[in-house]
């Protein structure tokens, strides 16, 4: 059984003259187990998804189940059972790390005891700041202690909305690894997040864009879906060489990447070819090698087609 | 915007034209004695006066207190036996007027006014008299002999007190929680949502009960104004109208998104009325009609007149029965708009 | 050459109590680089880009920026340079000529250079048909890049750009880059901070900070090589992790 299924969601904001469509037709399962990142800018319609899934909000069209029951219907049912974190979520600033845990163990009829060896390898590293108040806790910190209490209940099903946004690459790390450790404790986790680079740690993934779902897959399959061969190049003068290569009628698109340019072309033309074109605007220290692409240049990909 | 630029106007024609301290169709009740043409010439002159509205011809001395009680009338004169008599021979004679003080300003105002209309009156029979007659007015003020000015605000601040904790304050504290997204999680937990909103409304309640006990307190040992009534009566009839307040509360926060409107709202929409149309700061019955209308919708107007019964008056809940009940409405509409309003969702 | 450096810092620190948000700090920023601004949450990132705006008094340590001193000239600094952040750059409630016309009009510039800059902007990120719009209903992604033309409205020096694209989507986010480079090409300095490590290959230099203290500071190929990493990535990680305080 699936732990998630979502079929047809539709849901828009806005009165008659200002209508905003957040999700346009979204359907998709989620399989109990998996680890599963919704992945798009902001905008994309994530959180209007999340709140739909969580019951918070009532989708236009469609149907989604969680955990085996609809969203709507059994609103009761699945509030028992999943846990979620909020975008914006902040904790009980003027409680204490340990206030907070044991309230959000109240609210869900059990105690920190009952299911401390779900949170423990999270809660291990805050523990020594137990008496600290929530509010005087670093980025970091604050987010193990919201995980923590999201998981205070052993929830069946897991959803966090963009818990790694502003949060620097090492923490993001530390964050995916928590999740990877959750997944092997059977929770099924929806995470979404607008970086990119965080598709590969899930099992599966959509990309969504204005709404819509651009691809489901695994980030494996969504590479192997981006069929044209990709190129990747750089000389000393970075700038000058892309204006030059989009003015090419040969490229199809050329944008940076890092530290090199990737360059899609309309024909399948050989590395010869390129570096011949690259040697006639007179580049020094020219590179040119075929790349693999990843998340993000089959994103850009999607999202132009 | 057009809050802020309509705000000042409004006030200003409020203040400036129906809120004045001047008394006008004051409800005047006579307890004439005499019953003959004296004393019904100098009755309606007073009737005739803009000041003044004859409400009752009464009987008996204790009708007055009843009166008073009831507050259906602010001024009582009473008119001794043998009015004229007294006035062709002795050339003097004496009427008693009888003030409710328990708002001293209004009584003080309307005892002046009352004294020179008798004037008139003397002066008019004088008139072509050579010996001068002379009606001297002794002056009772019931309930509150020393004209103290706490008798008047104690209640008042009573009834603005509980608004703002519990109003304000359990507005702002369910904001806080949206704003903060604790709202959403504790939304997502298997908690009712109406157990979430009493758990909010709980600690006000009880910090209400304090406030009341404190200002009660100090009120009689300190500024030494009586509980007349029973005490019983007074702390019942300030549950209930903490427990409104706490439903407009809870109102008002199903509405606002954020804590600074939950907090304008409070102000304009509650605060303001309160001061200005409950009856504390200007008496009710000199505003224009329309003002009239609207105090009847300000719950702190019947709480303040209930306070100032039982408190000062010393009367029972036979007096008070309609305000207690209307407040007992209110509450009861505005935690089940409340209620309703409030979102198990988001939107 | 000291023409050169539009920013100047040597030895630059802010203390509040006994915590060091950033402790002696020096570097230097070349006219028209692009100079990326890396640290980890806490690092002192924000604290230190906020003496060189102006908006807060050095401890210690000299710094300069357009040629004013940070401790003497702040209102001038404020004058000579543009800021846009993540969080606050535009009034939503006003329409996207209006947000122009108010900038313009707080950097002093004449009804008619305010005008015409209005009417090259809307040309250039093509906006015109949207001009009278609010720009609470312009994605977010235009609106970083209308947030960026603003910036640079008044033709500053440096523009500091505090997590310019941070919840952008890839195309747009190139788009921004693109943006800065065609601003740096004209001359305009960019310091800028974010969480995208890819990001951190566009810049000229890199500067990374740790506990309040700049760790390293190099082209990215430079610091690539230095630490045997084949990311910018990597490197920030591997700086990042010695990291003793916690963040915020």
């Amino acid at each position: 059984m699936s732990a998630v299924i979502v079929e047809n969601i539709i849901k828009t904001y806005g009165a008659k003259k200002n209508v905003v469509t957040a999700l346009n037709d979204i359907s998709f399962e989620v399989k109990k187990g998996e680890l599963f990142g919704i992945i798009g800018p902001d905008g994309a319609g994530k959180t209007s998804l999340f709140r739909i899934l969580t019951t918070l909000l009532i989708a236009d069209k469609g149907k989604a189940a969680v955990d085996g029951f609809d969203v709507v219907k059994d609103y009761k049912e699945i509030r028992k059972r999943v846990g979620y974190m909020p975008g914006k979520f902040s904790l009980y600033q003027d409680l204490s790390v340990e206030e907070n845990l044991e309230f959000f163990a109240t609210i869900f009829n059990t105690s920190i005891e009952q299911n401390y060896d779900l949170i423990k390898d999270i809660y291990r590293q805050i523990e020594p700041f137990k008496k600290r108040k929530a509010g005087k806790l670093s980025g970091g910190m604050k987010q193990k202690l919201a995980l923590s209490c999201a998981l205070i209940h052993r929830p069946s099903v897991l959803f966090l909305d963009e818990p790694t946004t502003g949060v620097d690459a090492v923490s993001r790390k530390e964050f995916w690894e928590m999740l990877k450790k959750l997944k092997e404790q059977g929770i099924t986790i929806l995470v979404s997040t607008p970086y990119m680079d965080e598709a590969g740690l899930c099992d599966e993934v959509a990309l969504i864009q204005t709404g819509k779902i651009l691809s489901i897959n695994t980030p494996q399959g969504i590479i192997k879906d981006f069929k044209k061969p990709l190129w990747a190049v750089k000389s000393s003068d970075m700038l000058r060489l892309l204006n030059e290569m989009q003015a090419l009628d040969d490229v199809e698109d050329i944008y940076p990447f890092g530290e090199y340019h990737h360059v899609l072309l309309k024909k399948e033309y050989g590395r010869e070819q390129l570096v011949q074109w690259i040697r006639n605007y007179s580049h020094e220290d020219a590179v040119v090698q075929k790349v693999e692409p990843d998340i993000e240049d089959c994103f850009i990909s999607l999202m132009k087609n | 915007m057009f809050i802020l630029l309509g705000m000042p106007i409004v006030q200003i024609i409020i203040f400036g034209f129906a809120l004045t301290n001047e008394v006008k169709n004051a409800k005047i009740a006579v307890l004439d004695n005499s019953k003959d043409e004296a004393s019904l010439s100098l009755i309606s002159q007073i009737d005739a006066s803009r000041y003044f509205e004859l409400e009752k011809n009464l009987h008996s001395y204790t009708e007055i207190e009843t009166e008073f009680r009831r507050g259906k009338i602010k001024l009582a004169l009473v008119i001794p036996q043998h009015f004229a008599e007294d006035i062709q021979h002795l050339h003097k004679t004496q009427v008693q007027l009888i003030a409710d003080a328990s708002d001293p300003n209004v009584a003080n105002t309307l005892t002046n006014y009352a004294a020179s209309v008798i004037m008139d009156y003397q002066k008019r029979i004088t008139n072509d008299k050579k010996l001068p007659y002379t009606i001297d007015t002794e002056l009772r003020m019931l309930y509150n002999p020393q004209l103290k000015g706490a008798y008047n605000f104690v209640p008042g601040v009573m009834a603005m007190v509980l608004l703002l904790v519990c109003t304000m304050m359990t507005a702002i504290t369910i904001v806080k929680e949206k704003e903060m997204g604790t709202m959403e999680v504790m939304l997502v937990s298997p908690m009712k949502p109406q157990m979430i909103v009493l758990a909010k409304a709980v600690p006000y309640l009880v910090l209400s009960a304090v406030n009341i006990a404190s200002i009660l307190l100090l009120s009689v040992f300190v500024l030494e104004v009586p509980i007349n009534g029973s005490l019983v009566l007074l702390v019942f009839e300030s549950i209930l109208f903490t427990l409104v307040s706490l439903s407009l509360g809870l109102l008002i926060s199903s509405g606002a998104e954020s804590q600074q409107t939950a907090m304008f709202i409070s102000l304009i929409a509650l605060f303001l009325p309160t001061i200005m149309l409950s009856g504390f700061m200007f008496p009710i019955e000199n505003m224009p009609l329309p003002l009239r209308v609207i105090s009847n919708i300000v719950p702190a107007k019947w709480y303040y007149s209930i306070v100032k019964s039982v408190m000062i008056k010393g009367t029972g809940l036979y007096v008070i029965w309609k305000e207690t009940l209307i407040l007992f409405g209110m509450m009861i509409f505005f935690l089940t708009l409340a209620i309703k309003k409030f979102k198990i969702r988001l939107a | 050459m000291a023409n050169d450096k539009v920013i100047t810092a040597d030895k630059l620190t802010k203390r509040f109590g006994d915590f060091v948000a950033v402790d002696r700090i020096s570097f230097e920023v070349n006219k028209g680089e692009i100079f990326g601004f890396l640290g980890a949450n806490g690092a002192g990132k924000t604290t230190a880009m906020r003496m060189l705006c102006g908006l807060s008094m050095p401890t210690s340590g000299e710094a300069s920026v357009a040629g004013f001193d940070v401790y003497k000239e702040n209102e001038k600094i404020k004058k000579n340079i543009g800021y846009m952040s993540q969080k606050f750059s535009l009034y939503d409630d006003l329409t996207v000529k209006e947000n122009m016309r108010f900038y313009g009009g707080i950097y002093g510039m004449s009804n008619k250079f305010i005008k015409e800059k209005t009417a090259f902007i809307l040309e250039y990120l093509h906006l015109q048909s949207e001009a009278d719009k609010l720009v609470k209903s312009l994605p977010l992604g235009w609106k970083q890049k209308l947030a960026f033309s603003v910036a640079i409205f008044h033709e500053p020096g440096i523009v500091f750009l505090d997590e310019p694209t941070g919840g952008v989507d890839p195309v747009t986010r190139r788009e921004f880059w693109n943006m800065i480079y065609n601003a740096s090409d004209t001359g305009i300095t960019i310091f800028v901070t974010t969480h995208y490590m890819d990001e951190a290959e566009y810049c000229n230099r890199v500067s990374i900070m740790v506990d309040g203290r700049i760790d390293a500071l190099d082209t990215p190929a430079a610091l690539k090589k230095t630490y045997e990493a084949a990311s910018m990535d990597e490197v920030f990680l591997k700086l990042a992790r010695k990291a003793k305080r916690s963040a915020d």
